[in-house]
């Protein structure tokens, strides 16, 4: 964090003159300068304890020693870390410890990151202080039979980090000291088992644990610490960009465990159960290790050129019969920007259409277009780093805790130590709830009548930030217009939300020191998406809060690089860093750069795609690490789609749902095996390093891409992905200054136009993108599809915690299956009664669409005449319900609400 | 749907609700008085009114579980209507509690810590009762008995099983 204008402190540690910051310990100054004081219940995460004693160091004028990690630095004060007499404290504390210790490093994994044995040979403790080794500790605890984490009671030091940690930053409030005296141990409330506990699996407790005390189960006997080689690289799953180190077992070639730095950006150490638990599918031998060609309906092994041979063929056939536009590409979010930036510059070059999109058409499609619209910038404003200091957060269509589980933290961080006041709109009773001062249900696909009527509180209240809006705004009287008449009387009718409810989150949202909006798929998947993201900025420009530090309108990002395949130009109507490919001054500097002539016309979306498939518009499909034969909406129609499609090629990990129907699948390596780099939610351009070596004969995304071309004709090669990243830079100005050496160890926020820019942490400073911020008029207008007499429920699908996406690579870990096995329906308590009903009955839940059987999650979390599904599973796919209806501008279908019908499974229809 | 709720099915939330609603706004600063009253109330500390008692002031179950285990007062398992303690401190071995708690565990039929199986009696050793004139003391349900004897003891549990049937 930089902090600037604070006082400095001048402090002699060990004779050094150090200048600290106010507040700051005598323990963070001298680790900060590499001095280091021994300490076992130290971690810069928490609030410190001072209950090891291991740190005590003499200050002088102190009577005693001080325990230096709680001790905080005054001017001219004089610090000795290493005299005789606190040796010998230490190393007398360090005996008491070792006593109760039947740890043996010769048997535990820990050995080599232990910092009980660190100091045990620091200070030469030998054998005589050590209680008897115990090899195995059979008794029953509350990790017995849990997949995910271990605790063996005989290394644990009782230092109450876990605990700690679990309190104080996760706020699950899983974990506590029982007992007293000798008989201390860490437990769960009435020792139940670790997942009917509070837990969320999150494995802060094991990344906090000084010793080998708590570790992954699944890592247990598969390499000691000290034989690990450590990859520092960029999570695979959600958009926050938590970096993270792969532990390998370089002899195995596996991934043991998966640890992360405290310190380090975005995520300060902390992961959530994906991130730690859930890398088992790099290496599944369910991977694909040969290239595939199908042949009488059945796979066959081929060699790289036969397939590539193949592809090249049959595309250039049907390019040649019925035009390039015939052809489509649909790009990954999991892939890397490198590999984005070539996928979308073969379809473009070697295929010739702009028939290239991803699956950001099915999340934030309308977030890209709104924002852009509105401010220019399709993107989060502001930095995760900056929720912490606002003064209000306004959580609306977003799970965060869930879905963004990292991002959680620090909202809950904002709420319980900075005292940020949380106002959570949604329709469940989500996690963050318990956080907020004010929780406003409103019915799904009601957004706009919600954010129109705090607006006419803001307005009629003279709330507004006038100054702003004159200086910074343009058509804020058309917006005026219609927002003066909607008050929360009319909201209230339409959402079902109180409407002096609306009236305070009004209040506090235009009254706070900075506004911050969070905002996700709740927003986003309706029809009226690009409408509601246009609220949304309305809302914040409204009350100043755009370009300003701690606000802004922050679109949290679900795949770990949807942010780049957005910025690296996978989508239909822009290049690289969102330049039109109708303006005919971008089309031509990209034919320059590119060397050859360009469609000017903008290409199909997702699912127009499926769609244009029925009519034969499109007889090709190029598919890279997509799975839309579960993630698309309205299933059956997908699947046919894909089923009647010409010729389909899929470039996968594994053999999806989609790949089932491809004539030639490709292997492609997974995110542990390759270089290149991921863009966060907050546009922090990271880096992804290879720590495995790939499975069979599989190659990276952008080598198969670029042989496919050069056998179709349009000969593309590079020699690396940093190259790649250069040609990036060349073309697309938000990128201009990156490169991978100077993202080494920290990445960088875009824009970044030139080789000295330092990123931006917030956009929109002093003057919007688009020059002025753009109010936009929004009406309220009805989801496409209502409840009615057949279908008398609102169905909503979205995201779990344990889970991601069509569940490809998490259901391949033990630990998440353990916890999340199956599908399920949420109903709430008294629909479920009425229905006879019961908590984990079999339920088949209908559409107009598609019918689906899963099991009933009953629950008062969600409110009376809705039902929400999650979408991971293959088994009950939420998604043979949903509706393909489009948002008209971004194209984003409306996976939020459809009308559906619940009853026990094997009753008479 | 948790174990609990079919094992416990017999007890009374109510009493749980009584005592939440006199100390009003709750927060961790309460928790020992209200085991306390819990603890009156249902004579231990039944699990499914703590989880019961976690999910109605939000104050964590695990909390209170390490409050509940810390402190010997507190019991998690069902305690018998009676409780009798007997010194085991420094004035009262000399004066021989050793004697005193045989003839308690024989009338009672149960060893040190243990309850008798009817729920009756629990009995418990506990390290000092504060009260060394009186020795060697016994204490049933909070009050003091001095200067016993084996003969002594007899009598007053005879008396306490004979009201059992009063309450």
């Amino acid at each position: 964090m930089v902090i600037s204008n604070m006082p400095e402190i001048t402090v002699r540690i060990n004779g050094r003159e150090l200048t600290g910051r106010p507040s700051q310990t005598v323990l963070e100054l001298a680790l900060e300068n590499g001095i280091e004081i021994p300490n076992l219940c130290h971690d810069p995460r928490l609030v410190p304890t001072g209950s090891c004693r291991l740190c005590l160091v003499d200050v002088e004028g102190q009577r005693a020693p001080v325990a230096a990690c709680s001790f905080e630095i005054a001017p001219q004060m004089v610090v000795k870390t290493e005299t005789e007499e606190i040796r010998a404290i230490r190393r007398s504390f360090r005996e008491l410890l070792f006593y109760e210790h039947t740890g043996v490093c010769t048997t535990c994994d820990e050995n080599g990151d232990c910092k009980l044995q660190r100091y045990g040979y620091e200070y030469q403790l030998a054998d005589e202080v050590f209680a008897a080794g115990q090899v195995a500790e059979h008794r029953n605890n509350y990790t017995t039979g849990n997949a995910a984490l271990r605790y063996d009671p005989g290394k644990c030091i009782r230092c109450g980090r876990c605990i700690r940690i679990c309190q104080e930053v996760q706020m699950d409030h899983a974990l506590t000291f029982k007992e007293r005296a000798g008989d201390v141990e860490v437990t769960t409330a009435f020792d139940m088992p670790l997942n009917d506990s509070t837990c969320e699996l999150c494995g802060q407790c094991i990344s906090t644990c000084p010793t080998g005390a708590l570790y992954e189960r699944a890592a247990l006997g598969k390499g000691q610490c000290k034989d690990l080689k450590r990859t520092r690289t960029t999570c695979v799953y959600c958009g926050v960009g938590c970096q993270i180190d792969l532990n390998i077992n370089t002899a195995k070639n596996e991934i043991v465990r998966v640890t992360s730095p405290i310190g380090c950006v975005p995520n300060d150490g902390n992961l959530c159960v994906k991130g730690r638990f859930g890398m088992e599918f790099v290496n599944s031998s369910k991977r694909l290790t040969s290239p595939l060609i199908k042949r009488n309906g059945e796979f066959h092994e081929a060699t790289w050129e036969e397939a590539i041979d193949y592809v090249a063929v049959r595309l250039n056939e049907i390019k040649a019969a019925h035009g390039p536009d015939s052809i489509g590409g649909l790009s990954s979010a999991k892939c890397t920007n490198e590999e984005n930036y070539v996928f979308q510059k073969f379809i473009r070059t070697a295929v010739g259409t702009n028939n290239v999109d991803h699956c950001a058409r099915l999340c934030h499609a309308s977030t890209v277009a709104g924002l852009a619209r509105a401010f220019g910038s399709g993107a989060m404003t502001n930095s995760i780093d900056e929720l912490p200091g606002a003064g209000c957060i306004f959580v609306i269509g977003s799970n965060t805790t869930e879905a963004h589980p990292v991002i959680g933290l620090k909202i809950k961080e904002a709420v319980v130590n900075n005292g940020a006041i949380l106002i959570v709109a949604d329709p469940r009773s989500i996690d963050l709830v318990q956080y907020a001062k004010l929780h406003l249900a409103q019915k799904p696909g009601s957004d706009v009548a919600l954010i129109n009527a705090m607006m006419n509180v803001i307005l009629t209240e003279n709330l507004c930030d006038m100054d702003y809006i004159n200086e910074r705004t343009e058509n804020f009287d058309a917006a005026a217009a219609i927002i003066k008449d909607f008050t929360p009387e009319m909201a209230a009718e339409i959402t079902t939300v109180d409407a002096d409810a609306i009236r305070r989150a009004a209040r506090i949202f235009a009254q706070a020191s900075s506004s911050s909006i969070i905002y996700s798929m709740g927003i986003t998947q309706h029809t009226t998406g690009t409408e509601n993201v246009l609220s949304l900025a309305n809302l914040a420009m409204i009350t100043g809060n755009v370009g300003i530090e701690s606000a802004g309108v922050n679109p949290l990002r679900g795949q770990n690089n949807v942010q780049g395949a957005c910025d690296l130009g996978a989508l239909p109507n822009v290049y690289p860093g969102y330049q039109s490919v109708e303006d005919p001054a971008i089309n031509s500097k990209f034919q320059q750069a590119w060397g050859m002539d360009l469609s000017g016309k903008k290409g199909l979306t997702v699912v127009e795609m499926m769609h244009a498939i029925e009519e034969e518009k499109i007889r090709a499909l190029y598919i890279m690490g997509e799975n839309p034969a579960l993630s698309d909406p309205n299933l059956n129609r997908t699947r046919k789609a894909l089923e009647d499609i010409d010729f389909l090629v899929c470039q996968d990990i594994f053999l999806s749902e989609t790949a089932e129907y491809a004539d030639v699948v490709f292997p492609s390596v997974c995110f542990a095996e390759k270089d290149g780099t991921f863009t966060n939610t907050d546009r922090r351009v990271q880096r992804v390093r290879k720590a495995v070596a790939s499975p069979g004969s599989a190659r990276d995304d952008w080598q198969i891409i670029c042989q496919v071309a050069t056998k179709m004709g349009q000969p593309m090669s590079y020699d690396s992905p940093s190259d790649i990243m250069d040609e990036i830079a060349s073309v697309s100005p938000i990128y201009g200054g990156i490169s991978f050496d100077r993202i080494d160890t920290l990445g960088l926020q875009w824009p970044c136009p030139d080789k000295d820019h330092p990123g931006t942490r917030y956009l929109h400073k002093g003057k919007f993108t688009r020059g002025k911020g753009k109010f936009h008029p929004v009406e309220y207008k009805y989801p496409a599809e209502r409840p009615g007499k057949k279908y008398p429920f609102v169905l909503s699908t979205g995201r779990q915690l344990y889970q991601f996406h069509t569940g490809t690579m998490t259901r391949k870990s033990a630990v998440i299956n353990q916890v999340s096995p199956t599908g399920y329906v949420e109903i709430r308590t008294e629909d479920a009664k009425k229905l006879n009903i019961a908590d984990g009955d079999s339920v088949e839940v209908i559409s107009h669409r598609g019918k689906v059987t899963t099991l009933a999650k009953v629950t008062d979390n969600i409110e009376s005449g809705w039902l929400f599904m999650p979408f991971h599973f293959c088994e009950g796919p939420a998604n043979m319900l949903t509706i393909d209806a489009l948002d008209p501008i971004a194209k984003i279908p409306e996976y939020k609400v459809c009308a559906a019908n619940i009853r026990k499974a094997g009753g008479r229809n | 749907m948790s174990k609990d709720s079919v094992k416990d099915s017999a007890v009374d939330m109510e009493l749980l609700g009584e005592i939440l609603s006199a100390f009003g706004q709750v927060d961790s600063n309460d928790l020992i008085p209200i085991l306390q009253k819990i603890q009156d109330s249902y004579g231990y500390l039944p699990r499914i009114v703590l989880m019961e008692f976690s999910k109605r002031t939000a104050i964590p179950a695990s909390r209170i579980y390490g409050v509940a285990t810390f402190y010997e007062q507190f019991h998690l398992e069902p305690h018998g209507r009676h409780t009798v303690r007997c010194c085991r401190g420094t004035a009262c071995h000399v004066k021989g509690a050793v004697g005193i708690a045989e003839a308690i565990e024989k009338s009672l039929g149960i060893k040190d810590g243990e309850t008798s199986k009817d729920m009756q009696f629990t009995f418990e050793t506990v390290a000092c009762l504060g009260t060394c004139a009186l020795a060697p003391v016994m204490m049933v349900n909070g009050t003091y008995h001095g200067k016993m004897t084996p003969n002594h003891i007899q009598t007053i549990i005879e008396s306490l099983k004979s009201s059992q049937g009063e309450g």
